[in-house]
């Protein structure tokens, strides 16, 4: 029964959507949020992601396997992020438009080396099915709840423990508030950067297997819209805090999905602009709470791109 | 002497590296002898006339929008968000071209570029703006601004400015085949070619030899001095950053009036992407952007070619340029080591 919903369908969508869209969002954000604090910008992670997402499709298509193709794409990321890492160290170096250079090279590399992928149909990930109490399809569908989801809620709440009270948290910290104060406890600089970039390179790559073994759950070279580009918005947005990279990515995720529900409920002008709704928040935030005199609150004071 | 030659030796070491990497992809993975693609890749990007037309017209965006990341670097400001004025740039040519449609022509025609400019102009002064008014940062908020402007253009595609009849790929009422800006007599290359060699010139004559000029590297070289001297920095930031902005936005118009006709999702193609990094390879040098965006739209369509008779992924440029943009971006780290002076004795 019930397959009309009427205007009910709109916060339905948006619950869904948030659920589905979000998932790579909270792990490319809480990717990109562990390297933003160790003092570095990695503007590269949607070419890693997509660089994720044909690998990871490549792996499951091969050994049948959707699990081994998330860790095969998580350890592609992991490569890329080192590559950033190692690039950014030189001197001289501007990480921004290395950043800029790896998305290049990371889509392009895709799109040859995934030529082959598109046809063949690989395995997908599986998904807990929540919405067993409803009876109305649309709820049902809408809770299908990937683990991957369940992943990223769970390492969301682990890096911000893990940053606040391990030592490895302090030392990531320090990193990128005080490059002085992280020599005087004899922490080496760049090798917790290259961790951080490289994690979150991982994590990066995760998201993109997410996108091929999940939803849209194939292939092809109009898989990403730029998400690996918005988590570095969604992160400032976060302001650099992993667990509201978690409640940011639901809200961006909710955001994605609210103009095709508005348009299949007859809304015919304007739902296009609440696409921008999270971009405009985050300017006006930061617009907000900057000033001449200092830069955005809790932003890493390493970090070159946001002084 | 030593960084005249350096200046000359880091890019083609770097050059020769990315060369060599992709040389490996193919022989390795693709089984294709790398000597015979790089001959075919001269053929398909210089080879011929056909091909340098080819060449010339995939240059022409990247130039453009080249300028919107060049210009402000001038003052040590990093914009990237070259995409999004070349997107409202284009919208608004759209827009205008639509607005006046009865008048000439030449009317029309500069209607829209005068549009396209200034609201690419508004589009990254406003960056400028908020960083020398509210400390925000340019590169995030520029970045920001490229999807409000992509989100922006989707909304008048399909909303205000939509052509019914445009049922695949919603699309502005076109603007008129009369009013198409055509092509450079005797070659098939549209106009957009001499618009941005023009934009070069006249950079590099005003960074060259003006006071204005003059200040701005002032400000790039140290803003406490600059200040000192009495410079309104901010004022510098904003011209530099509205020019940037204009030159993007008339790539915008450009590809509205010389290829596509109409506004539609078709401008958010990744140029301005293109352009950021055209524009460090180029060290942000008005001059040099013309030869790199010549280069980098070789390969570009060189791409065909390749596709055709060695049955590669037409994505094997894309991976080729993107080689070079990161061997160059890293042999930046050369400087003032490769050819270290000698030891005074």
């Amino acid at each position: 029964m019930a397959s009309d919903l009427g205007l009910w369908s709109v916060p339905l969508a948006m619950i869904a959507g948030a659920i589905r869209v979000s998932t790579p969002f909270i792990f490319v954000s809480v990717g990109e949020c562990l390297t933003e604090r160790s003092g570095r910008i990695n503007l590269g992670l949607e070419g890693t992601m997509v660089m994720g997402a044909m690998s990871g499709y490549g792996a499951a298509l091969i050994s049948g396997s959707p699990w081994l193709g998330v860790l095969v794409a998580a350890l592609v990321g992991l490569m890329f992020g080192a590559l950033h890492a190692v690039i950014c160290q030189l001197p001289k170096v501007n990480d921004v438009a290395t950043g800029i250079g790896l998305m290049l090279f990371g889509t392009g590399l895709a799109f040859f080396l995934g030529k082959p992928l598109i046809q063949p149909k690989a395995p997908n990930l599986g998904a807990i099915d929540l919405g067993w109490w409803s009876s109305i399809p649309q709820v049902r569908q809408a809770l299908q709840v990937n683990y991957l989801f369940v992943i990223g809620i769970v390492l969301a709440f682990g890096m911000a423990w893990a940053l606040k009270n391990t030592r490895w948290g302090l030392i990531v910290r320090l990193a990128g508030e005080s490059v002085d104060a992280a020599l005087a406890i004899g922490a080496s600089v760049a090798r917790t950067r290259l961790i951080a970039t490289s994690i979150g390179g991982a994590f990066a790559g995760v998201g993109g297997a997410f996108l091929s073994l999940y939803y849209p759950g194939s292939w092809s070279e109009g898989l990403s819209s730029g998400q690996g580009l918005m988590a570095v918005a969604l992160v400032i947005f976060a302001r650099w805090d992993p667990i509201r990279c978690l409640w940011a990515s639901l809200l961006f995720g909710a955001a994605g999905a609210i103009s095709p529900a508005l348009q299949s409920v007859g809304v015919t002008q304007g739902y296009y602009l609440f696409s921008a709704a999270p971009y405009v928040l985050t300017l006006a935030l930061m617009i907000a709470t900057c000033s001449p005199e200092r830069s955005l609150k809790g932003a890493p004071g390493e970090l070159g791109a946001v002084k | 002497m030593n960084a005249t030659l350096e200046r000359i030796a880091v890019p083609t070491l770097a050059l020769l590296a990315s060369a060599v990497l992709f040389g490996l992809l193919l022989a390795f993975y693709a089984h294709v002898d790398p000597l015979e693609a790089f001959a075919l890749m001269y053929q398909g990007a210089f080879g011929t006339w056909f091909s340098w037309q080819n060449t010339l017209t995939r240059a022409a965006p990247l130039i453009l929008t080249a300028l919107c990341t060049a210009l402000p670097a001038r003052l040590g400001l990093v914009i990237i968000g070259n995409e999004g004025a070349l997107v409202v740039g284009g919208v608004a040519a759209a827009a205008a071209g639509i607005a006046v449609s009865g008048a000439p022509p030449l009317v029309v025609q500069t209607a829209m570029a005068i549009a396209a400019m200034v609201m690419g102009g508004l589009w990254i002064a406003f960056a400028g703006a908020l960083r020398q008014f509210r400390g925000v940062n340019e590169t995030i908020s520029s970045l920001l601004l490229t999807y409000i402007a992509i989100a922006l253009m989707n909304h008048f595609v399909e909303g205000p400015l939509r052509d019914p009849s445009s049922l695949n790929k919603p699309s502005t009422w076109p603007i008129g085949d009369a009013n198409m800006i055509g092509t450079i007599p005797g070659m098939d290359v549209h106009w957009g070619l001499v618009f941005g060699i023009l934009a070069c010139l006249l950079c590099y004559l005003f960074q060259r030899f003006t006071t204005w000029g003059f200040a701005m590297e002032v400000i790039g070289g140290n803003p406490k001095t600059a200040r000192m001297m009495g410079l309104d920095v901010s004022r510098y930031v904003l011209l530099a950053c509205a020019a940037g902005g204009a030159a993007a936005g008339l790539a915008g118009m450009v590809e509205v009036a010389a290829i596509h006709g109409r506004a539609n999702a078709s401008l958010a193609v990744g140029y301005g992407y293109s352009g950021i990094l055209v524009s460090f390879l180029a060290r942000h040098h008005p001059a040099a952007i013309v030869p790199v965006s010549i280069l980098l739209g070789g390969i570009g369509a060189s791409g065909g070619l390749l596709q055709r008779r060695l049955d590669l992924p037409d994505a094997a440029v894309v991976v080729l340029q993107g080689i070079i943009f990161v061997a160059i971006l890293a042999s930046e780290t050369l400087y003032g080591r490769l050819l270290k002076p000698k030891a005074a004795t």
